[in-house]
């Protein structure tokens, strides 16, 4: 097979990945993952080689625990066959590459912009003229949401084809946040520069990105993570999750006018996150994670403090979900609404919580574990029916399970070794692959360097890229004023999608 | 109904009393403090992300600083991040923050326009813009509306559009792709109104600053009212900060 098989944040030689011809690579990665669920693509990304552009396809592979990566050498001049009429987990990706690098895909059904990055193939492509789907008739009309929504939160575009009512179908544009953030982790040089930028990828998964920078960087440069290093970053991938998802509860709350649950679960996160600040100095967590270092030693007077906070956050969080999730007037608005099956998830390739709400198994936890998550033996939750309640119902039952683990955890507070083992530079000519599981779901970073040791490639998919196509399906057929609870129980990113 | 009552009960008294005396838990890294101590000022400056710290004398932007405590952690004996989260006024040079020196930033009363006093100081509505910001100066901006900061009970909300506002509230460095969504926004706000940049990004561009994809220009067309720093900037110094714009009178 012309494939390299690598484990998790494993760094290979790039004259190790196979090449082959476009033939073969669209026939193999076509295999792999087609009729095969416990395999899905983490990253499908392209690079400039001189005129040419190389593009590389890693498929993650859940059962074997192993990523299955494989290259091939294409030219802008001519047009190739897509992935995505076979397979429509592709979509975004070949759609970024066509955006890059001006590549043509053939029988691609919507080759439309991604984000219009700075940097893109056809200037001509802007905000204006985006070709958005419409249908004629007298009886159906467009509503278009945005770029700036009502409420505080980021940008992004809704168009609406609806009947009465009923949305027929959403279109979502997205790029207004587009930062051009890949291109500066090439430029920035400094570690801490890069680093900082892996937390600003998204404010919201700061520990899950930088922990993903980290991670990369660490094994590029041939360092060995320490148990205390692992350690804080386990806890806080868990005290993230935690924290965002109570608030995306009260936002759930919010979005179907329960002010008892909004107000309450609103004022939960506040103590896990000033915990966070008392630890780190940060609510969110800025400045935790830095590659190749224990920037803040958890001590056992923290972990005494962190049991204090649980103690007093558990009863109450439990008291308002019993009530939340017993509340007919509630539940009428969380059940059946926004629903995504099971073979349209897998379809679309979705990843975390909106893989697991259709019961599609997929945890980076489980199948690729990193950090501590091995001796946690996470379980990961799954629930059936893809609507609005299901994803509420796995935000309250993770918060629950990761509060046992976060327990666990801080029960065998490890201590810091006495010297700490300095960090060497990144080894040339490779490539590195890393996935983490953050709150919203699998987050891949690939990072390439070049003969000097340089980096050359830094390549940012947060678990947001395919998952927005799951609200643009949920929302089909619902009436438009349960779009923002739709919108709200998914709550993928923008910043994340638009780097 | 009694779950409900009982609930509530359970929750207690959750607002902060006085926004201007709480304190804030643990390490929070706020206004810094530079020591006189002689350091290897190269290596100090060479540290920063951003380049927010400039010598002759050592001083920090903390319009540029994110806030990382990297050179508080490296050159304990010159900088020190106190636990003051009063950090906004409306000069930039306010912000910058010398040796030796040991004082309060404010808002300086000379400088505020005449009108927001007058018309704005009860009763202050604002939209909010996200521009590139990175969704954490947003959910802090989330949090000084729920009920512990609770900003609405000094009069300012934020509102669904900018028909209904009194000013804007950018954060992010600005993308090109929002560039013109925040001019259309601006134009479409009522006078007299007021801009305030929350966050570093938004202040300075922070890391993002020479990146090809921002564009900044909107910022240079009209007077900002009010800096806000922080990556992200803690609830406090976002309640504080707009008090102290539209509250302090000459």
């Amino acid at each position: 097979m012309n494939y390299i098989s690598i484990k998790n944040n494993q760094t290979i030689q790039l004259s190790d990945i196979p090449e082959s011809n476009y033939e073969s690579f669209y026939d193999m990665n076509l295999d792999l993952v087609r009729a095969h669920t416990e395999r899905h693509c983490v990253n499908y990304f392209g690079y400039k080689v001189g005129n040419n552009i190389k593009l590389i396809c890693c498929i993650a592979d859940d059962s074997t625990h192993k990523i299955l990566v494989s290259t091939c050498l294409v030219n802008k001049a001519h047009s190739l066959e897509s992935f995505t009429p076979k397979l429509l987990c592709f979509e975004k990706f070949e759609r970024e590459i066509h955006e890059n690098f001006g590549i043509n895909f053939i029988d691609h059904p919507w080759l439309k912009p991604v984000r219009y990055a700075f940097n893109r193939d056809d200037m001509s492509q802007t905000k204006e003229n985006y070709p958005f789907f419409s249908i004629d008739s007298e009886e159906l009309h467009e509503v278009g949401v945005g770029p700036i929504h009502a409420g505080i939160i980021e940008p992004g575009h809704f168009r609406f084809i609806c009947n009465g009512e009923q949305i027929l179908h959403l279109e979502i544009q997205l790029g207004y946040q587009h930062r051009g953030i890949e291109q500066l982790f090439i430029e920035k040089k400094k570690l801490l520069q890069r680093a900082t930028l892996a937390e600003d990828i998204a404010g919201d998964t700061v520990v899950g990105h930088g922990t993903t920078f980290a991670h990369i960087w660490e094994s590029l440069c041939g360092f060995k993570t320490t148990r205390d290093i692992e350690f804080a970053r386990t806890l806080a991938l868990e005290l993230e999750r935690v924290a965002i998802h109570v608030s995306d509860l009260s936002g759930a709350c919010t979005d179907i006018a329960y002010q008892l649950g909004s107000s309450v679960f609103g004022r939960l996160r506040t103590p896990i996150i000033n915990y966070l600040q008392e630890w780190v100095g940060s609510r969110l967590a800025k400045g935790l994670i830095r590659p190749g270092r224990n920037q803040f030693p958890f001590t056992p007077a923290l972990a005494e403090r962190l049991t204090q906070v649980l103690d007093i956050f558990e009863p109450e969080f439990k008291e308002m979900a019993e009530k939340l999730f017993m509340l007919p007037s509630a539940l009428s608005r969380f059940e059946r609404t926004g629903v995504v099956s099971n073979a349209d998830a897998i379809s679309i390739g979705a990843v975390g919580m909106t893989a697991r709400m259709t019961n599609l198994n997929r945890d980076i936890r489980t199948s690729h574990p990193f950090s501590l998550y091995p001796e946690l033996k996470h379980s990961p939750i799954l629930k059936r029916h893809g609507d609005v309640y299901s994803r509420i119902q796995i935000r309250r039952e993770e918060i629950e399970q990761s509060i046992s683990y976060i327990r666990q955890l801080i029960s065998n507070v490890p201590v810091p070794p006495l010297t700490q083992e300095k960090l060497k530079t990144p080894a040339p000519d490779s490539f590195c692959l890393s996935l983490v599981e953050g709150w919203r779901g699998e987050i891949c970073h690939c990072a390439l360097t070049d003969e000097s040791g340089c980096l050359m490639v830094y390549k940012i998919k947060d678990p947001s890229f395919h998952n927005w196509l799951a609200l643009a399906l949920s929302v089909r057929n619902n009436e438009i004023s349960d779009f923002p609870i739709c919108n709200k129980s998914f709550n993928f990113s923008y910043s994340g999608h638009d780097l | 109904m009694f779950e409900n009552l009982k609930i509530v009960f359970h929750q207690g008294k959750q607002f902060i009393p006085n926004v201007k005396t709480a304190i804030v838990p643990g390490i929070f890294r706020g206004r810094p403090i530079i020591s006189r101590e002689k350091v290897n000022e190269e290596e100090l400056m060479a540290l920063c992300p951003t380049d927010a710290i400039s010598v002759n004398p050592v001083s920090i932007d903390l319009g540029k600083c994110t806030f990382c405590g990297e050179c508080a952690m490296r050159f304990p004996k010159k900088i020190s991040f106190t636990k003051d989260y009063k950090l906004a006024s409306n000069v930039l040079d306010r912000l910058i923050i010398r040796e030796g020196e040991d004082k309060a930033v404010e808002v300086n009363p000379e400088q505020v326009r005449k009108e927001i006093h007058r018309v704005l100081g009860r009763s202050l509505k604002l939209r909010q813009i996200s521009a590139g910001g990175d969704n954490s100066c947003e959910m802090e901006l989330n949090a000084a509306n729920n009920v512990q900061f609770d900003i609405s009970r000094f009069g300012i909300d934020f509102v669904a559009s900018p028909r209904h506002a009194d000013g804007i509230v950018i954060t992010g460095p600005i993308t090109k792709n929002m560039a013109d969504a925040v001019q259309i926004c601006y134009d479409a706000t009522p006078d007299p109104k007021i801009i305030v940049l929350v966050g570093t990004d938004a202040i300075s561009g922070g890391l993002f600053a020479g990146s090809p994809a921002i564009d900044r220009s909107f910022l240079s067309k009209y007077p900002v009212d009010l800096y806000i720093p922080g990556n992200p900037a803690h609830p406090l110094t976002i309640v504080n900060g707009l008090l102290d714009l539209t509250r302090k009178l000459k």
